[in-house]
């Protein structure tokens, strides 16, 4: 008998979890508990050995969090999934459980400000080199490889760039070279596009933007496909006994949920930024109703990104879900939409842009992206701040960028708000 | 091969005597983990393996052949190459069902169990699909694909 593949709006809803064993509850339960009883020394002792699956301590997994943690897995067509306690949470988990000192990783050039600094600076003290390339280009990664190179990290859609990553080429240069590729698919969602099915190796999500879509919860989720290889002789972290969990030997025991549960032992364990089950719980809640709202972000802000190209304040737009930006093909041959989220500039210059965030009505100046608000910022004076002029622009955030997360409002109502602060700014 | 829940989940049910060939004393191995799981989950494991007396408790036995009682399913932690031998046992025993092991997948084993009757299943861990259907995979994150409005019963 063949299996019903379910689709991602029914995934949305069911996937991770079932009717609760102890209650019949039909919703998730908040399991709100630090700790969890062993039956025996003998239930404890296997729990530690990992030869039975179960829960010890809500640092290393708590069955709440693994609701949104299978979910995630399954909306990205991948083996499993591992939560933390906010999106840099589950980048640095990917990256320090993969990673060791001596290693280099080639990145894209256009990434959130956050993850520039955690390779540039904060891994690069540790030891992990980081070379950063032009988004656009499948064969700068490819001449950035070092025969020391043990990963590419790249966003399927670039914040507040939005450049859009070929997935398929720059797999194919990672595995020509026996490294995973890591893509951040926080913008798209999984609900718009979905890496590992195009060559991805490991996703990560900061899943306080879509997946939760409310604005009121932090977490993140790292999803493994379950194909890369570990045991191609580059990653002995992965095949040898290892000194952080005494002795098991991750790919050998967990085959294609390996570097999910080598994430959990020696990541969650040793550095502590576990997600809440109250917070996971609330990210579920906006996870049900994701395909639903992606559809109405992408709508409106395909009306928003037209309105703008044609208003005389406006010097430029970018939003690849135009027809006429140099990325349109490659976005509708990988995505099913551009997202909410879209960039431009006011006539004038940065103070015109600055003018036009302060004059808005109801969309909100923050730096969050993926709410049901509108949300406006300019990068160059916050999330890019960090970073001088050259790294700036590397990340693809001009002077005059004006980032707009289009939420769901009225549609007609989001224009009249954009038109009159576009209209008080250049008064 | 098997490979849809409902007839995984009919085989772990209808069986009670699991026999491993080629099952490990040594903790860390997998076929340990596996073994050790299935055993705590209340089935009869068999050991086989000409190396040991006594494994997990259990007598230790050279063959297949050498078994004195019935064995429900013979789940196999052997490479992919030596299997076909093991699933003409398997059938000349009567087991109901040859399991290859994740990472053993044997077409000529597999044709030979399926022509005798049996339940073949391939690069599959016992143990896995048992806490993917049973329950306990779930809490790793690991997507089991159980879509379902009922509470999950063994």
């Amino acid at each position: 008998m063949s299996e019903r593949r379910f689709r991602a709006e029914t995934l949305a809803i069911h996937a991770g979890q079932i009717p609760d064993a102890a209650t019949g509850a039909r919703a998730l339960p908040i399991y709100q508990t630090t700790s969890f009883v062993f039956d025996s020394a003998e239930h404890a002792a296997s729990l530690f050995n990992l030869q039975t699956f179960g829960n010890v301590y809500s640092r290393l997994s708590n069955p709440t969090v693994a609701a949104l943690e299978e979910r995630v897995a399954a909306l990205e067509g991948g083996r499993a999934g591992v939560a933390g306690a906010s999106g840099m949470a589950a980048e640095a988990m990917a990256l320090t459980t993969m990673l060791q000192a001596g290693d280099h990783v080639v990145a894209a050039g256009a990434l959130y400000g956050g993850s520039v600094t955690m390779l540039a600076v904060t891994l690069h003290k540790f030891g992990i080199t980081t070379s950063f390339v032009d988004a656009t280009a499948p064969d700068a990664f490819a001449a950035a490889m070092q025969p020391n190179t043990r990963a590419v990290f790249a966003e399927s859609l670039g914040n507040p760039s939005l450049v859009v990553l070929d997935i398929a080429a720059v797999a194919a240069v990672a595995h020509d070279h026996g490294v995973p590729l890591i893509v951040d698919n926080t913008v798209p969602s999984p609900a718009l596009c979905n890496p590992i099915t195009l060559g991805a190796d490991i996703v990560v999500h900061s899943a306080t933007k879509y997946l939760a879509g409310h604005g009121t919860t932090l977490g993140g989720v790292v999803v493994e496909s379950g194909s890369f290889p570990w045991d191609n002789g580059k990653f002995p972290g992965m095949t040898e006994p290892s000194p952080g969990y005494h002795g098991v030997r991750f790919f050998e025991t967990f085959g294609d949920f390996a570097f999910t549960m080598r994430c959990r032992m020696e990541g969650l364990r040793v550095f502590g930024a576990a997600l809440a089950p109250a917070s996971a719980w609330q990210i579920l809640q906006g996870v049900e109703t994701l395909p639903l709202r992606m559809e109405r972000h992408c709508s409106n802000a395909l009306k928003v990104a037209e309105f703008l190209r044609t208003h005389p304040a406006v010097s430029w737009v970018n939003y690849p879900g135009l027809a006429e930006h140099p990325q349109h093909a490659l976005l509708t041959r990988q995505m099913s939409g551009a997202s909410g989220l879209l960039a431009f500039g006011v006539k004038g210059g940065p103070a015109r842009g600055v003018s036009f965030i302060e004059s808005a009505q109801f969309m909100s100046h923050l730096v969050n992206i993926g709410d049901t608000r509108t949300l406006i910022s300019h990068p160059a004076s916050t999330t890019h701040r960090q970073l001088d002029d050259a790294q700036q622009l590397a990340a693809g955030v001009k002077p005059d960028m004006v980032r707009i997360s289009v939420g769901l409002e009225h549609i007609d109502d989001i224009l009249w708000d954009i038109d009159q602060a576009l209209s008080a700014a250049t008064k | 091969m098997a490979d849809d829940i409902s007839t995984l989940r009919r085989i772990l049910r209808s069986s009670r005597t699991i026999a491993v060939v080629g099952l490990s004393a040594e903790w860390h191995r997998p076929s340990y983990f596996a073994a050790k799981y299935m055993q705590a989950k209340g089935y009869r494991i068999v050991p086989v393996n000409p190396r040991y007396d006594e494994v997990l408790g259990e007598r230790c036995y050279k063959t297949l052949e050498e078994i004195p009682f019935s064995v429900d399913i013979v789940d196999v932690f052997r490479k992919t190459a030596d299997v076909a031998p093991i699933a003409a046992s398997a059938v000349a025993i009567g087991a109901t069902c040859l399991w290859q092991q994740l990472g053993v997948l044997n077409p000529e084993a597999d044709a030979l169990a399926r022509s005798a009757g049996l339940d073949s299943v391939l690069d599959r861990c016992v143990k896995i699909e048992h806490a993917r259907l049973f329950g306990g995979l779930h809490w790793a994150g690991v997507n089991t694909r159980v879509i379902s409005a009922r509470r999950p019963v063994q």
